[in-house]
């Protein structure tokens, strides 16, 4: 199957895989007995969560295989910056989902919990790579720049996690109880779950890969077009 | 390693003497920024004086990026940069000189500041080996951070925007810890401060490492 067949499909199965967790999650599953009907953005808060984590990882393991000088290629360099910003994308979709369910649950739109005080800094963090990303320059220079930066980036998620956890852990209570985070799902609701987050997943490889397809082709635009920009210039010469 | 650190330490501390930059911008700055928090909040003392251990360590985060693109600035002109690479100086002492440089230069203004706090927002500074404590680990993080990703921005078009949303969130964790040990120790619980202070040093040694081992990769390219 040639490549382009492949992205085709995967998104294709995303696609419909959405769709299912849409219909299953609306219509078929049953509410909660504590959550009501709140219970149904279970179906897709943990799995964009999951998403920009994978993203995340991705995109820290294509930096470092680009850092080592043996397998330095640009092909490393575009799937980390493709990856990180479909991460960035499903980081903020987390936010607002997490910020609704907050919303009706706790009374709050947000709350300074570890996960999601984590989360946002993971947010900003990341809109500074893509940000470095996107700085004109030489474009190996930047690439291996944004390669340390995705890193330190990576380094820095557990530090955060760790000193933000520790920071609302002590003297100061959660003003809001966090209930709900084990909720126990069975049958057609772990199913529909389930099935959320392997379509999420298959979405996300849609989106790198056309994510990394487009950057390549810029890459392409770029070296190509002044080249034939000079040809086309010669014809006009050799016209006139 | 140790004594190239201690020559680039030299060379930029020394830059910093007889240009006075730092002194007469960097540290008027912070001091423009505490009056800032204090009109913000008002004149009010019950709200200043348990906010100031936050609001002292907001202006020293927002110091450090300017310290730190002084550092980088530095480096920037008459192919400074290129010496630095000829000079065969290992990659990890530059490093080093250049944080211990930052740091310096952090810590002069933490004291400078840390006596406007107390003036401005109405505090007594108690626990004081906690807070000289704490203002030497953080701000060995927050050095090394801030050399790492001036490091990263150096050279590039638009790094005067780019290095505050570089090392902004990456120093929240210093902050988080360095305000919390601040308050422990003013509020007389220097024992709980001293947890705080731990995790900073972990911070640091950490930020430290990572810059160690980046600053080869970042210096040798073109």
């Amino acid at each position: 199957m040639s490549r382009n067949r492949l992205v085709r499909l995967v998104g294709a199965l995303g696609l419909v895989g959405v769709i299912a967790t849409y219909w299953l999650g609306l219509f078929v599953t049953p509410n909660a007995k504590l959550f009501g009907s709140l219970v149904r953005l279970l179906y897709i808060h943990p799995s964009m969560a999951w998403v920009a984590f994978v993203a995340y990882g991705m995109a820290f393991c294509s930096s470092l295989l680009y850092l080592w000088p043996r397998t330095r290629h640009a092909r490393f360099d575009r799937l980390a910056g493709a990856s990180a910003e479909v991460g960035v994308v499903f980081t903020g979709l987390t936010l607002v989902t997490g910020s609704i369910w907050g919303r009706t649950t706790w009374g709050v739109w947000w709350t300074w919990d570890p996960l999601l005080t984590t989360t946002a800094l993971l947010f900003v963090l990341y809109l500074g790579y893509l940000a470095l990303r996107r700085v004109p320059g030489d474009p190996e220079v930047v690439a291996r720049r944004s390669a340390i930066a995705a890193l330190i980036a990576f380094v820095d998620v557990p530090v955060v996690y760790f000193s933000v956890t520790w920071w609302r852990s002590l003297h100061q209570p959660p003003t809001v109880d966090l209930a709900g985070r084990h909720l126990y799902v069975h049958g057609i609701m772990a199913f529909t779950l389930f099935l959320s987050f392997v379509s999420f997943t298959l979405v996300y490889a849609w989106l790198t890969a056309h994510r990394y397809r487009l950057a390549a082709l810029s890459e392409r635009e770029e070296d190509e077009g002044l080249d034939l920009a000079l040809e086309e210039r010669r014809a006009e010469g050799v016209l006139a | 390693m140790w004594h190239d650190a201690f020559l680039v330490a030299g060379k930029d501390l020394r830059i910093e003497l007889r240009s006075k930059v730092a002194l007469n911008q960097v540290v008027p700055f912070a001091a423009v920024v505490i009056l800032l928090f204090g009109l913000a909040l008002g004149p009010n003392r019950a709200v200043l004086s348990p906010a100031a251990a936050g609001l002292f360590w907001v202006a020293v985060l927002l110091s450090s990026v300017l310290a730190t693109q002084r550092s980088f600035a530095v480096e920037a002109a008459d192919g400074a940069r290129d010496g630095l690479r000829l000079s065969g100086l290992d990659p990890a002492g530059i490093f080093l000189g250049k944080a211990a440089a930052v740091a310096g230069e952090l810590i002069v203004l933490e004291a400078l500041l840390s006596v406007g706090v107390a003036v401005l927002y109405g505090l007594e500074l108690t626990g004081a080996l906690v807070l000289i404590a704490t203002c030497l680990a953080a701000t060995v993080g927050l050095a090394a951070v801030g050399v790492t990703y001036g490091a990263i921005a150096s050279g590039l078009r638009i790094k005067e925007t780019l290095l505050p949303l570089l090392f902004l969130p990456v120093a929240a964790p210093v902050l988080l810890g360095a305000t919390k040990a601040w308050d422990e120790a003013l509020t007389g619980r220097p024992g709980a401060g001293a947890g705080w202070l731990g995790l900073l040093v972990v911070f640091a040694v950490i930020y430290v490492a990572v810059g160690i081992v980046a600053f080869g990769p970042l210096l040798e390219e073109a």
